[in-house]
Parts: C-alpha cells; structure tokens; sequence
C-alpha cells in the first residue's frame, strides 16, 4: 500500500515535471515575441526607457481615424454576418435539413479564394461599373459603397471573409441544442415564428454567436490586403504606413492591440457562459 | 400536492372553460413514400383520455402533431369542438403539448420555463410568477422554482413540461410519448400523476405511445393504429376481451394461435368443440389465445412439452408447443409451476367459453 502511494507520488511528480516542460516551451513561443516587442517600443537606444511611444499614440495622425473606421466596419460586419447567417442556418436546418451542404458549401468558398484575388475581382468590378451603368441609378449606388468616410464595399468583402468562420461557430451552436424541438415547444406555448426565434432560439445560441462576432472583429481589426489594395486607411494598413516611419510607435500599437483583442475574449469568455452555470451558486444556496 | 388548480384567485379570463371534443375526419398525410397517415377517422370525447397506441411508424405521432399544428394533412382535417382548425397556425391553436425529447427551454429557470406561454399571451409579470408557481406546486415541484432544466431529473424536466404545457388552460393536451426516456420507476409514479392531473382538470387528452401497458392502465379509450389507419378504439377491457381485427388481438397483449377447423358457428379446437365469439367461420382458422384462458396439467404421455418458462412474480408464463407444432404461451400460477418443468409433457386443455378465431396464419413451426 506505502509502495503504491510513494508510486503514485512519483509518478504524479514526472507529469508535473513534464507538464511544466510543456508549459515553458508554450509560455516562451507565445511571451517572448511580446516581451521584446514592449522591450523595443520603450527603450529607445540614447534615451533609455520611455513611454513616449505608447503617450504619443493618442496624439498621432490618423491614429483616431483609422481605429473608428476599423471599429464601424467591424461592427456593420458584425450584424450582416449575423443577419446572412443565422435566419439562413434556421431556415434551413428546420425546413430542408438536406439543403445543408449547399450552405456549407457556399460558405465555405471565401476559404479557397484568396483575399487577393477577392480583392482584384472587386476592384475590376468597381472599375467596370460606373462606366456601364452611367445613365441608371446604380452609378450613384457604385459611388455610395466607395464613400472612403465609410466604404460599404470593405463590409461586403469581410462579410464574405468572415463567412467561413462564422458558418463554423453558428453551426456548432445550432447541433448543440434541440433546434426544432425547442422551437416546436415554443410555438406550443403560443409564440409565433419570430418571437419563437428570439426569446427561445437565440438566447440559446448566445455563446455561438458571440464566438462568431468575436472571430469577425478580430478579422475585420487585423485585414489588411483588401483595405490597402482599394485605397482606404483602417486601423490595421494606418499601423504599417506609420511603421515605416516611427518604428516604436508602430509595435506599441501592435502591443496595445494585442492586449485590447486578450481584454476583449476574456469577456467574451464571460459573457458566453451559459447563464445557468452563473447563477448555479445562487440556486442552490437559495 | 393536491391542491385544485381550478380556483386560483388569478383566474381572470375562460373560466368555464373545460376540454374540448377532437374529431379527425379522412386525415391523410405521407412523407415521400411512406404513407403515415392513410385516412384516419377518430373522435375523442369531452375530457376524455385517449392513448393512440401502435408499432412505430403506424402514424400515431403524425397525428399528434396534426393536432399541435406541426404538420399539415395532404387531406382531411381535424375539428376542435366541431371547428376546423386544420388552418389555424400552432401557436393560436388552444393546445398544450408535452414531447417525447426533454425540451424545457435551457435558458429559462423551471418557474420562467413555466410562465413562458403566458408571457406570450401578455400576462404581467407578476401574475404569470403567480401562476407558473401554482402550477410548480400542482405537478409537485414547488422547491424546484429557480433551477435550471440541467440541474433537474429527467422525471422533474418532464413535470415541468407538463405544467407548462398546462400553464394556458388548454383544451386539448397532447403527450407525445412523454414517459419513454423515463427510468421504470419514475415512469410509474409520472404516469399515475398525469392520469390524476388530466381527471381533476378534466381535460381531453391525446397520450402517445407504444407501450401497451401504459396505454392500458392509463387511458379512457385506446385507439390501436396500424399503417396509418385506425383499427380499434375501445375502452381497456374491451380491447382486451373482444379485438376487432386480429392484428390488435396480437398487438394488445400477448396472443397466442392454435390451428383449428372452423364449422360454422363452432370451432374444433384440441379434441372439443367450442362457440365462436364473434362472426362465423368456415374451414381452417387459428384461435386465439389469452395466457391465461388455457390451462396446463402434467402428463407423462401428454402431446404438448414445455419449451421454457418465465417467472413474473405471482404467475410464471410457461412455453408450451402445442400438439400441432405452434407455440403456446401459457399462464400458471407460480407454485403451481414447479409440478411443470422444462422439457416435461403436458397437456393443453381449454375452459368451457366461447373463443376468438381468425384466419389461419402459417408460421414458423417452433
């Protein structure tokens, strides 16, 4: 009995021992590129250490502009993804279940279009367009989409982005509860279609569909291509202009992000557990 | 516990409202090929229980679901009080609905879980709390209000589907297999609960299901279905005692077929002669056999020999094959099934009573 306990022991000792092996090669590959990221943004060689490259983000050119733009077009992004996705997913998955893979299918095509060419097609098309379609109406819908205050064109080409992902969470989220037998049940109880989709079905997929808007923000916070390609200046092409020339200021934006989008899927982790899980202490001490 | 629902100071609205007749008239219904409906004819009375009882695909869900308003008939319709509502979308119709699934709503603790139909009624908020939690304490769950459906039994989630399937005072229930995912002993005390609920509120109810034991000792009239059609609807006992159609005769508890040549108003059946109960018959028939209408006795050159013997309790059902090849299932009382080993020769011998026949069945010779 002593035997088995002191090989228990040791054993247990070899898998914490191991576990902290993997836990350091882990922590190294993910902490030291930040480590000397924040090192270089604040020693400077002849000045020592100093915040001047964090203070003098607020101030910077652009620095405000870009990040609103970036944060608008994540958030129309954000509701179209959602407003395609969801009612589509519950359509289909209620009333023509074997309809599935074409949805599956077309949403997973961004995936092997690249967003270069994605973009050099949009481009082609946004040429294109004006100069057939002068004389009707959709000339001045070209010019609308393109308005560089906000370009609706960039919220269609990252919906399209962002589909893949977000068919994947939702997807996940809806085979994760009983969908007809809920909404049956709810319409048993008297709700209509629609409230039967938003006091019942929704509610239900709250994790699925903060995953899906969390994953779509930090997509739309870090593209790049497509913005730079069309001519316009969100958070992330405003980070590499300024790159070139102030190199520190450049990585504290990086850091800074970095700790915004790591704040952001602390909460996100929070606010999608199931509300149950969160009350459960109350419940059961009531 | 036994509080009655029918008086809360908070009724406000239908207070003469009692259950209402359902009628289905030619109801008609297939998926691609599979006919699951095939012209259904049933009325259920005014608060009366009725079980749809049937092998698995003989459409009794269809039916059901027909009623909630889930499916829509190729053809014919189903009355609620002599009005059609074959066209009424499910969420008006006046009807609660608890299903085979657990499917409390996973967000919503029991009590809201409950309150929800009123909530889309537009009761206040207060008032549907009221109720809901009248309700908890009417299926007997009233500590049970602030739980979540994972933290409740599979027999507590389905209580507090019941109650809220009653939450709106409806017309008609509808139980779609509500107790088959339950363990034995849950199943019993919720089955006993659901016929007490359905009495005291005296509300027609529709019980699906596939298990003849609960059909039998729950409902008012069981309505056998087969292959979409209906083929008896009768109370228990009947059922039991005069089958329409040899098909219920065999579903409805366990039947068992002796060859034997039929004359007219007589059957020759091991060695007597005996009344035919029902029609007349010519030629060779098969009789039908209840366990418990045939007896046994040792007989060291007896023609029969006992195959098996399965103990229940106060009876033990003994397998017999019967001079004719076919096998027999026979009930003796416990004690008395020592004398009858297995491998023993026994002998069939019938009481004095008129007996079913049908026509004659090849089967497997055992």
């Amino acid at each position: 009995m002593a035997r088995l306990a002191m090989a228990v022991t040791a054993l247990r000792g070899r898998i914490r021992w191991s576990r902290g092996v993997v836990l350091l090669i882990a922590g190294t590959y993910f902490l030291l590129p930040m480590v000397c990221s924040v090192v270089f943004s604040i020693d400077v060689p002849g000045q020592g250490v100093t915040f001047d490259a964090y203070t003098g983000i607020l101030g910077a050119d652009g620095f405000l502009d870009s990040l609103t733009l970036t944060l608008e077009l994540a958030a129309a992004t954000v509701v179209s993804v959602l407003l395609l996705l969801v009612p589509a997913l519950i359509t289909v998955r209620l009333t023509a279940p074997r309809l599935r893979w074409v949805i599956e299918v077309v949403c997973s095509l961004p995936l092997v279009v690249p967003a270069i060419a994605l973009v050099a097609g949009i481009g082609t098309v946004l040429r294109w367009g004006p100069d057939h379609l002068a004389d009707t109406p959709l000339y001045d819908t070209f010019i609308a989409i393109q308005d560089p205050d906000f370009p609706v064109v960039l919220v269609l080409a990252y919906t399209l982005m962002a589909l893949p992902l977000a068919y994947r969470t939702l997807d996940g989220g809806l085979a994760a509860i009983d969908l007809k037998v809920l909404v049956e049940a709810a319409r048993a109880c008297g709700a209509n279609w629609p409230r039967a989709v938003l006091q019942v079905v929704l509610p239900n997929l709250r994790g699925a569909l903060l995953n899906t808007a969390f994953l779509t923000l930090a997509l739309v916070l870090g593209e790049y291509t497509v913005a730079a390609i069309l001519g316009y200046r969100p958070f992330a092409v405003w980070i590499v202009g300024i790159g070139g020339s102030q190199a520190e200021m450049s990585v504290a934006v990086s850091v800074i992000g970095l700790l915004v989008t790591w704040v952001l899927l602390l909460a996100l982790a929070t606010a999608g557990r199931p509300r149950s899980a969160r009350t459960k202490t109350t419940a059961e001490t009531s | 516990m036994t509080m009655t629902f029918d008086q809360p100071k908070t009724r406000t609205e239908n207070q003469t409202r009692t259950g209402a007749t359902v009628e289905f008239r030619g109801l008609q219904r297939s998926f691609g090929n599979v006919r699951a409906l095939a012209g259904l004819n049933l009325t259920v009375g005014r608060g009366e229980l009725v079980a749809l009882l049937g092998p698995s695909g003989c459409g009794k869900t269809t039916a059901l679901r027909v009623v909630a308003g889930f499916e829509q008939p190729d053809a014919g319709e189903v009355l609620v009080d002599g009005q059609d509502i074959t066209r009424v979308p499910a969420h008006r119709r006046d009807a609660g609905m608890v299903f085979q699934s657990y499917s409390l709503f996973p967000h919503l603790s029991a009590l809201d879980n409950v309150a929800f139909g009123l909530r889309m009624r537009g009761v206040g908020r207060a008032e549907r709390r009221a109720r809901a939690g009248e309700l908890l304490d009417l299926v007997g769950l009233p500590d049970q209000a602030d739980r979540y459906p994972h933290q409740l039994s599979g027999g507590q989630q389905q209580r507090i589907a019941l109650a809220r399937a009653l939450a709106l005072r409806p017309r008609v229930l509808l139980l779609d297999e509500p107790l088959s995912a339950l363990d034995a002993r849950v199943r019993l005390s919720l089955r006993d609960e659901i016929r007490r609920l359905q009495q005291e509120l005296g509300i027609t109810t529709l019980f699906v299901t596939h298990d003849q034991e609960e059909a039998l000792s729950l409902a008012d009239r069981v309505a056998v279905m087969n292959a979409g059609r209906l083929e008896q609807c009768a109370p228990p006992a009947q059922l039991y005692a005069r089958p329409a159609t040899a098909f219920v005769a065999e579903f409805v508890g366990v039947m068992s077929r002796i060859p034997a040549r039929a004359d007219g108003a007589t059957v020759h059946v091991l060695g007597r002669t005996l009344p035919i109960d029902g029609d007349p018959a010519h030629g060779d028939v098969d009789v039908l056999l209840r366990p418990e209408s045939i007896e046994v006795v040792a007989a060291a050159d007896g023609s029969a020999q006992v195959l098996g013997a399965a103990f229940l309790g106060a009876i033990t059902r003994l397998s017999v094959r019967s001079a004719a090849g076919t096998t027999v299932k026979v009930d003796v009382p416990s004690p008395a099934a020592t004398t009858l080993p297995v491998g023993s020769h026994v002998e069939l011998a019938l009481p004095d009573r008129p007996v079913l026949v049908a026509p004659r069945k090849e089967q497997a010779r055992a």
